[in-house]
């Protein structure tokens, strides 16, 4: 929880600001946006969330006037910026749509270039910055750079899509539904990837997508808009998900709110029980006075690399016929720290302890959670949020 | 003696005269195929966006290709005369259609999404037309240049007939002495090396093809 969050005298300024904006199509009877306020703080996640047609795309289009205001204006930095050269406006600021739209003539590293070389950075401080990019989402420089997009997977190509977005160091990124064209396991990873990047680079976004449940997971705030891009309710997730606002917000999350609380905490959230390893080697005598030793009866085999291979207890241990390598059940689902709760509740369901394993990002062992831990962890939650 | 053999020692006698007419055929080509593709493009460019001009522009082209050679020919030689220029008219008239149908095309085909990201990240329309659009619709465009080329070199035979030269002129000898000696050599001629002239555009044009297109889009 952030500081700002406990002390509503200190908000951190507005970096981008909607002022009464409208948008009316020519030709069309009803304002597409009406009368729109809105105010983006320095270094947040701003989700706008809502059913489709609600005008939620075209108003982060607004904001680099990729479609002119029909009234209204638009404060950035401080400054009026609804009349100025767009050009430039836009070369301030990142952007990230759904189709991506990278150049499929150009190299993977002219791409990411393509904002420096606009504002006329030298070639050398522009390939250094290429090259900062590509190892910031995570994909080799020499092996990526010089590849063209159709050579990519969908979700490289997002990558080296944010990676463009975000060449020239600009302070704002505006993303249109940017992963809804990729496959649900790939999603899930790269939205991880993208949180990690952001706690990094704290930057501030706003990011369109219809899905409520992206929107509780990536958001820092919420703005659930309906038809004209009229805000329902705007606060943090945990706080619309157990006070919405009316029964347009109440419908719009669907049943289930409060489980979709378990996507706003993290593994790393819980509690650790003490589960004790069993190292590789060890006596049967060892074996049996680890979980002796343990809370809950069950001790994690490991092997060579700290990698959890088997949960044993004291039956599986006495059956003297079987090597201790093959005793118990073997571990097959493990969570990491940045997987949500709900990643958690559904591994806990798959074993019969209730019981999961926590490994790091090298798959070595750390510890177990429990359900019992989670389910305290909600209450908290719920109490904190209310 | 053997039809090869004959068409041999035709040639044989007459390399002057056979390299000024392939000369001449590649005039045609090169400067029919340049015009037409400079105005082509342009207005395929200018009209990209908006409809009815599109539409019009093509109608306009197409009705050019639907009129008789013969006629397209010699339409214009009260205003300009014989010679080169009513045979340039009209080849030139022939070859708009392909180059500024594929430009219209080309540039449809290129991605909306494309020039989305690419106006989003503050690039003007002029850099966008000729940094994006235009490198992505460039193979379709040389395509329909390719085929403006190649019709030329074929529909310039009949420049012979308002004395405008080319390798026209040894068909149209050759149909006027038929069946007298080395007339039909010099029919073979005419076509042969028509032919020929043909391949070897096409080849080269080809080449640059893969010359001045990104890896990226190659095929």
């Amino acid at each position: 929880m952030n500081a700002h969050d406990l002390d509503p005298l200190h908000e951190p300024r507005a970096l981008i600001e909607l002022v009464n904006v409208e948008k009316t199509y020519p030709g069309a009877e009803q304002p597409a946006v009406r009368d729109l306020s809105l105010a983006v703080r320095e270094g947040e996640i701003l989700v706008l969330v809502g059913p489709s047609g609600c005008g939620k795309s075209t108003t982060l289009r607004l904001i680099n006037r990729m479609i002119e205001p029909t009234s209204g204006s638009i404060i950035f930095e401080g400054a009026d910026v609804t009349n100025t050269d767009p050009n430039k406006l836009r070369r301030q600021i990142g952007y990230v749509i759904q189709q991506i739209g990278l150049f499929p003539h150009r190299t993977i590293a002219e791409n990411i270039g393509t904002v420096p070389r606009l504002l006329k950075w030298d070639k050398k401080k522009t390939a250094a910055r290429v090259n900062e990019m590509l190892e910031l989402v995570g994909m080799d420089p020499s092996i990526y750079g010089p590849r063209y997009p159709r050579e990519l997977s969908g979700g490289q190509a997002q990558r080296v899509g944010v990676a463009r977005a975000l060449a020239a160091d600009p302070d704002v990124l505006l993303m249109d539904e940017p992963f809804g064209a990729i496959d649900p396991i790939t999603r899930d990873r790269l939205q991880n990837e993208f949180l990690r990047l952001q706690a990094e680079l704290k930057k501030t976004i706003v990011f369109v997508t219809h899905d409520i449940d992206e929107a509780v997971k990536m958001g820092d705030r919420i703005a659930i808009l309906r038809e004209q891009s009229i805000i329902a309710q705007i606060d943090r997730p945990e706080v619309i998900l157990t006070d919405p606002a009316d029964d347009f917000v109440e419908n719009f999350l669907g049943s289930g709110a409060i489980l979709k609380t378990l996507t706003l905490n993290r593994v790393r959230d819980l509690d650790l029980a003490p589960v004790p390893p069993v190292l590789p080697g060890a006596s049967r005598t060892q074996a049996l006075a680890a979980v002796e030793e343990s809370s809950s009866g069950v001790a994690i085999l490991l092997d060579a690399q700290e990698h959890p291979v088997r949960w044993v207890d004291r039956r599986s241990l006495d059956n003297a016929a079987k090597p201790i390598e093959q005793a118990g059940r073997s571990v097959n689902v493990m969570l990491q720290p940045e997987d949500t709760l709900q990643d958690a509740l559904s591994a806990m369901l798959q074993t019969s302890t209730g019981m999961s394993v926590v490994v790091d990002g090298r798959g070595r062992y750390l510890g177990c959670v429990t359900i019992e831990s989670l389910a305290s962890l909600l209450v908290q939650t719920q109490n904190g949020a209310a | 003696m053997s039809g090869i053999e004959s068409w041999f020692e035709y040639l044989s006698k007459r390399w002057d005269l056979v390299a000024s007419t392939l000369l001449e055929t590649l005039g045609y080509v090169v400067s029919v195929t340049v015009a037409a593709a400079i105005v082509a493009i342009t207005v395929g460019v200018l009209t990209r966006n908006r409809a009815f001009p599109r539409e019009l522009s093509l109608a306009i082209a197409s009705v050019f290709l639907t009129i008789p050679s013969l006629a397209l020919f010699t339409i214009f030689i009260p205003v300009v005369g014989l010679g080169f220029w009513p045979s340039f008219i009209a080849l030139f008239l022939y070859a708009l259609l392909p180059i500024l149908r594929n430009t219209v095309t080309g540039l449809q085909g290129v991605d909306s999404s494309i020039v989305e990201s690419a106006k989003g990240m503050g690039m003007t329309r002029l850099q966008i037309l000729f940094k994006v659009e235009l490198p992505l619709a460039w193979p379709v465009i040389l395509a329909g240049i390719r085929v403006s080329a190649m019709l030329t070199v074929g529909i310039s035979a009949i420049a012979t007939l308002v004395a405008g030269g080319g390798l026209g002129d040894f068909i149209k000898s050759g149909l006027a002495r038929l069946p007298l000696p080395n007339s039909l050599e010099a029919i073979w001629t005419g076509v042969i090396l028509s032919l020929l002239l043909a391949l070897a555009i096409d080849s080269s044009m080809r080449g640059l093809g893969r010359l001045t297109t990104s890896a990226g889009v190659r095929s």
